[in-house]
């Protein structure tokens, strides 16, 4: 269970949020878009192998939305930030293997 | 220590409070505990702790646990258990001991409490840290208490320390990201019947640590040799502490097989306390150390290059004699002995590194495998990482070379009855991944998980191959890999997990404010999402059909009362509410007129549709949303996500107000007639208040909101209130209501009354991929304003033919209700080339109409809309139903009865 910094909360279990996939996916002009394209947005979410800013809802909080980077691996939580501000730069890796005694 | 008596396998017997059952039962003599789950073989004891393969039991004090090795079972006033083969039986009785969690956030964790975790907490508390030490001991120490050695007095002040919680019996079971563990705590099975009533059994730990300091110690290894399952046969470590701890005196003569040094110090204990050891086997060429000395000195013959290669046993099934092989001439001999002390190496624990994806590496010079992590938030110390003390030089030894024969009793998984022969045919199988062996020998997978038998499957992996006898040769388990390990460590009893959250308080209970008078009227209740909902009021003596056809009628013909208090309501306010529902909605909200209803279809993105319900315009910028009662959660959510996400310039507030207001719905041709005896300073004539409008009146000086709205089709009025109120106007309806033969219906009535009009119900009539113009529904859908999932009705899918749509159905003999659920098929439909009738459609609604007389249905039929009339079959078990498609209004077509 994942402990999720909550902008307006502080830190809490990950059963208070609801996940929403990919970050800054802006709802698009319908209208202006093919079939494929509208298609696309309507299904198709970036779910790499690493750093991804995602968007969560403190949904058991304060009800709020906001966006985070998270490694899809090592599960390690980067900057958070609000909708509609800058998007912090990716994390770097910060897991380091230790030498052996 | 105090003696007490215990039973076992309905015998009583004494032993020492606070001792191992295990230890008990050895030293009362019972060296044959059960029967293997399999084989039938006799069994006894080999471990210490939680690795223990076969001296598992079920208790019958206290909660009647169906499965505990009987090394961890603390004896205590009133313990009372039974062997088992194998498989436990539950209790008839529900488990009525109490069970906790906890929350807990920590500097440091420090998981086991033995020297190395001791140091590791002292050091962490020098740090300035607070730490938590959890270990799954009756007491600190790890290995010192094996030894019965007390604890050195430096160690001592890290248990003092005031910034450090030591949790006894306490198991670390599960290790998952961003540091958090979950432990169990056993508070009161070792304090037996003295144990306070009141006291937890089980206290389940959700802890996040800062840092976590994982020295969980090893298991001793067993080796393959024949026969290596028999009572007397244990881990060397186990039975010296047995012997020099627990008083154990009934071994004579022991024979000691070992690949490591520690074979020679538990030689040793053996020796002082009085067993004669026969000799050491040491499958090594050669030893050297302290522990090698001091057992030649005490005059233990030793004997290099040497291992046992079978045993057998006397009358009673328990060890009697031993084979030794020389592993060079494979020349043979027998010795007898009572205890054979098997030391086969150190596995050390690996299973929480593993769970959060750690990989163990394989150390020749240890024989094991380790972990060396270091980093800001975990690190391993101890054994784990490879600091094993002592002299200990193990060699890399798993048994002797077997033939077919003595492979078929050479035990790998003692749980499992698992032998290197099935090992043998599982690598004949063609299977080489350690993951495929397990599965198919079952290696690994009974309550012990593989603590002792997975590091012995890896090893006979490797010496099949370099025998030639199947699999790669060559091999190490460096190349094997160990097997991957999941929480929990060790099995959780389910009543732990589920601690007080169990019975009325498993989920959360809504109840309307008329709840009572629904308990009181004799309502069967049903469960609607968390709600309990009058599902129909029975009289004495009526079925549920009976009272279901008599609500019916009522509200048909005369006049009913339901409670509606369970619609979700959600407030809408603000400058831009009006747009913002016009984007929400299929349909046009911001032309409605204030006081005025209008009933909205909501779909996502995708164009399906996901809510329903009507909608009142209170004020030019205020709103009461209604939605479905599952759905009120949903909606909400779906509203703030859109303004927060897409819409902040948006001036729209939303909030719940579902348990705030209460909601009686009266229909019926009387409705107008009894509410009007009761509302008296409102016109209630169709011309003065029109259906689908909102007006606000008093009852008794009660601010009541009055809505023409039907979910029937029939004259109905909602009398809307605050949530407070609705007991007194329910039952100012009742009294009223008497000379009218008022009738409360229930949530069932309520669906025959809405299926009979068509109305569909979403998640009853819907699956999740109806757009509303397969609900017949496209007057619902604006051409004039964007909203969210017009632009999918474009897409080929949603246009394409086949799709299913909303229509009636007839059952050709009306007295047949059709399951719904069940599925269509074309008239007379034939078998395909796969031999299967192809299905058209299913049905999602279906009732006994009273008002028609007869049996009705909704379904969703592929192309059903331009289907009317065709006749269709509707298989159900071994019969064959017809049925008819219809339109789905099946009652007032017109719209006339409403006014
Ligand atoms: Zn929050």
């Amino acid at each position: 269970m994942l402990n999720i910094p909550c902008p307006h909360c502080g830190l809490r279990n990950e059963t208070e949020f609801h996940y929403g996939a990919e970050a800054g996916v802006a709802y698009p002009d319908p209208n202006t878009l093919t079939d494929s394209e509208w298609a696309k947005y309507l299904h198709i979410r970036a779910n790499p192998k690493g750093w991804l800013a995602e968007r969560w809802v403190h949904f058991a909080g304060c009800g709020r939305w906001f966006n985070l980077w998270r490694n899809t691996i090592t599960h390690e939580i980067g900057p958070v930030y609000l909708p509609f501000t800058t998007q912090p730069k990716m994390p770097g890796n910060t897991v380091q293997e230790g030498p052996g005694k | 220590m105090s003696e007490i008596i215990f039973s076992f396998d309905d015998k009583m017997y004494k032993g020492q409070h606070g001792e191992p059952l295990a230890a008990a039962l050895l030293r009362n003599g019972l060296l044959s505990i059960t029967n293997s789950t399999y084989h039938g073989r006799p069994r006894g004891v080999v471990g210490l702790g939680v690795e223990e393969p076969n001296a598992l039991v079920q208790l019958v004090s206290g909660t009647q646990e169906s499965m505990l090795p009987a090394t961890v079972i603390e004896v205590a006033e009133g313990l009372s258990a039974r062997s088992l083969t194998g498989i436990g039986a539950l209790p008839d009785a529900p488990d009525e001991a109490r069970y906790d969690k906890t929350n807990c956030y920590v500097d440091t964790l420090v998981i086991g409490a033995g020297l190395a975790g001791l140091k590791a907490a002292g050091e962490e508390l020098r740090a300035g840290r607070e730490v938590l030490l959890i270990d799954d001991q009756p007491g600190p120490g790890g290995h010192l208490r094996h030894l019965g050695a007390g604890l050195p007095s430096a160690l001592q002040d890290v248990l003092a320390h005031q910034n450090l919680t030591y949790l006894s019996r306490c198991t670390a079971t599960g290790l998952y990201d961003q540091n958090y563990v979950i432990a169990i705590e056993r508070r009161s099975d070792h304090l037996g019947s003295a144990a306070p009533a009141n006291r937890a059994r089980i206290r389940v730990w959700h802890i996040r640590a800062g840092q976590i300091v994982l020295t969980p110690g090893a298991f001793q290894r067993p080796l393959i040799f024949a026969n290596n399952d028999r009572p007397g046969i244990m881990l060397s470590h186990a039975a010296a502490t047995y012997v020099t701890v627990n008083g154990v005196r009934i071994f004579r003569t022991a024979v000691v097989t070992t690949v490591d040094n520690q074979g020679y110090r538990d030689a040793l204990r053996l020796h002082n306390a009085g067993v004669q050891v026969q000799a050491i086997y040491d499958a090594r060429p050669g030893a050297k150390g302290s522990s090698v000395d001091a057992a030649s000195a005490a005059g233990i013959p030793i004997r290099f290059r040497a291992a046992v290669l079978d045993t057998a046993s006397n009358a009673e099934g328990a060890l009697h004699s031993v084979t030794i092989q020389d592993l060079d001439t494979k020349d043979a001999f027998e010795i007898t002995a009572d205890l054979l002390a098997v030391s086969g190496g150190w596995t050390p624990i690996v299973d929480l590194a593993t769970h959060i994806g750690i990989k163990p590496k394989w150390s020749e010079e240890h024989a094991a495998f380790l972990v060396n992590h270091f980093t800001d938030k975990l690190r391993t110390a101890g054994m784990l990482a490879g600091d094993f003390g002592g002299d200990d030089d193990p060699s890399v030894f798993f048994g002797p070379a077997l033939d077919a024969e003595q492979a078929r009793y050479a035990y790998i998984d003692l749980q499992r009855d698992a032998t290197l022969h099935d090992l043998r045919r599982g690598v004949g199988a063609g299977l080489s991944s350690i993951e495929h062996i397990k599965r198919y020998t079952t290696i690994g997978t009974a309550h012990d998980q593989g603590k002792t038998s997975g590091m012995l499957t890896i090893g006979a992996l490797c010496q099949l191959g370099d025998a030639g006898q199947g699999g790669k040769p060559g091999l190490s388990p460096a190349d094997v890999g160990t097997l991957s390990f999941r929480p929990p460590y060790v099995p959780i009893p389910f009543v732990a997990l589920a601690g007080r959250e169990r019975g009325e308080l498993s989920d959360p209970i809504r109840i309307t404010p008329l709840h009572q008078w629904h308990v009181e009227a004799g309502a069967v209740f049903e469960d609607v999402g968390q709600w309990k909902r009058p599902w129909y009021f029975a009289k004495p003596g009526e079925s549920m059909e009976d009272a279901v056809r008599r609500e019916c009628i009522a509200a048909r013909e005369g006049v009913a009362v339901m409670d509606a208090s369970t619609l979700g309501k959600i407030d809408i306010q603000g400058p831009d509410a009006a747009v913002f529902l016009d984007r929400i909605y299929t349909n046009m909200f911001s032309t409605l007129p204030e006081g005025q209803c209008r009933y909205g279809l909501m779909c996502k993105a995708d164009g399906i549709v996901f809510d329903d319900g009507v909608t009142t315009r209170l004020g030019k910028n205020h709103f009461l949303m209604t939605t479905t009662t599952g759905g009120a959660a949903r909606v909400l959510a779906w509203l703030e996500e859109w303004l927060q996400t897409e819409w902040p310039d948006l001036k729209v507030y939303c909030t719940s107000v579902t348990e705030h207001i209460s909601t009686i719905a009266l229909v019926g041709p009387k409705s107008r007639q009894l509410l009007s005896e009761l509302v008296t300073d409102i016109d209630l004539s169709k011309d003065a208040f029109p259906f689908m409008h909102s007006r606000m009146a008093t009852i008794d000086g009660i601010p009541v909101r009055i809505a023409r709205i039907s979910f029937s089709g029939e004259l109905a009025f909602e009398v809307n209130a605050e949530w407070g109120y609705a007991r007194y106007i329910w039952e100012r309806l009742w009294a009223l209501g008497r000379s009218y033969d008022l009738t409360a219906y229930g949530t069932e009535t309520m669906h025959v009354l809405r299926a009979e009009k068509g109305y569909i119900i979403i998640g009853q009539d819907t699956d999740g991929t109806q757009t509303p113009h397969d609900l017949n529904m496209s007057w619902i859908v604006s051409k004039k304003k964007e909203f969210i999932g017009k632009r999918s009705f474009q897409l080929p899918y949603l246009k394409a033919t086949g799709r299913p749509q909303l229509v009636g159905l007839l059952p050709e003999d009306g007295d047949e209700v059709i399951p719904e659920g069940a599925y269509i098929t074309a008239l007379n439909a034939r078998p395909d080339e796969h031999g299967k009738i192809p299905h058209t459609g299913f049905v999602t609604s279906s009732y006994y109409s009273p008002a028609l007389g007869r049996a009705f249905a909704l379904a969703l039929v592929a192309d059903g809309l331009s289907r009317m009339g065709e006749m269709v079959d509707v298989p159900i078990g071994k019969k064959l139903l017809s049925a008819t498609i219809c339109d789905a209004v099946f009652i007032d077509k017109e719209n006339i009865r409403r006014d």
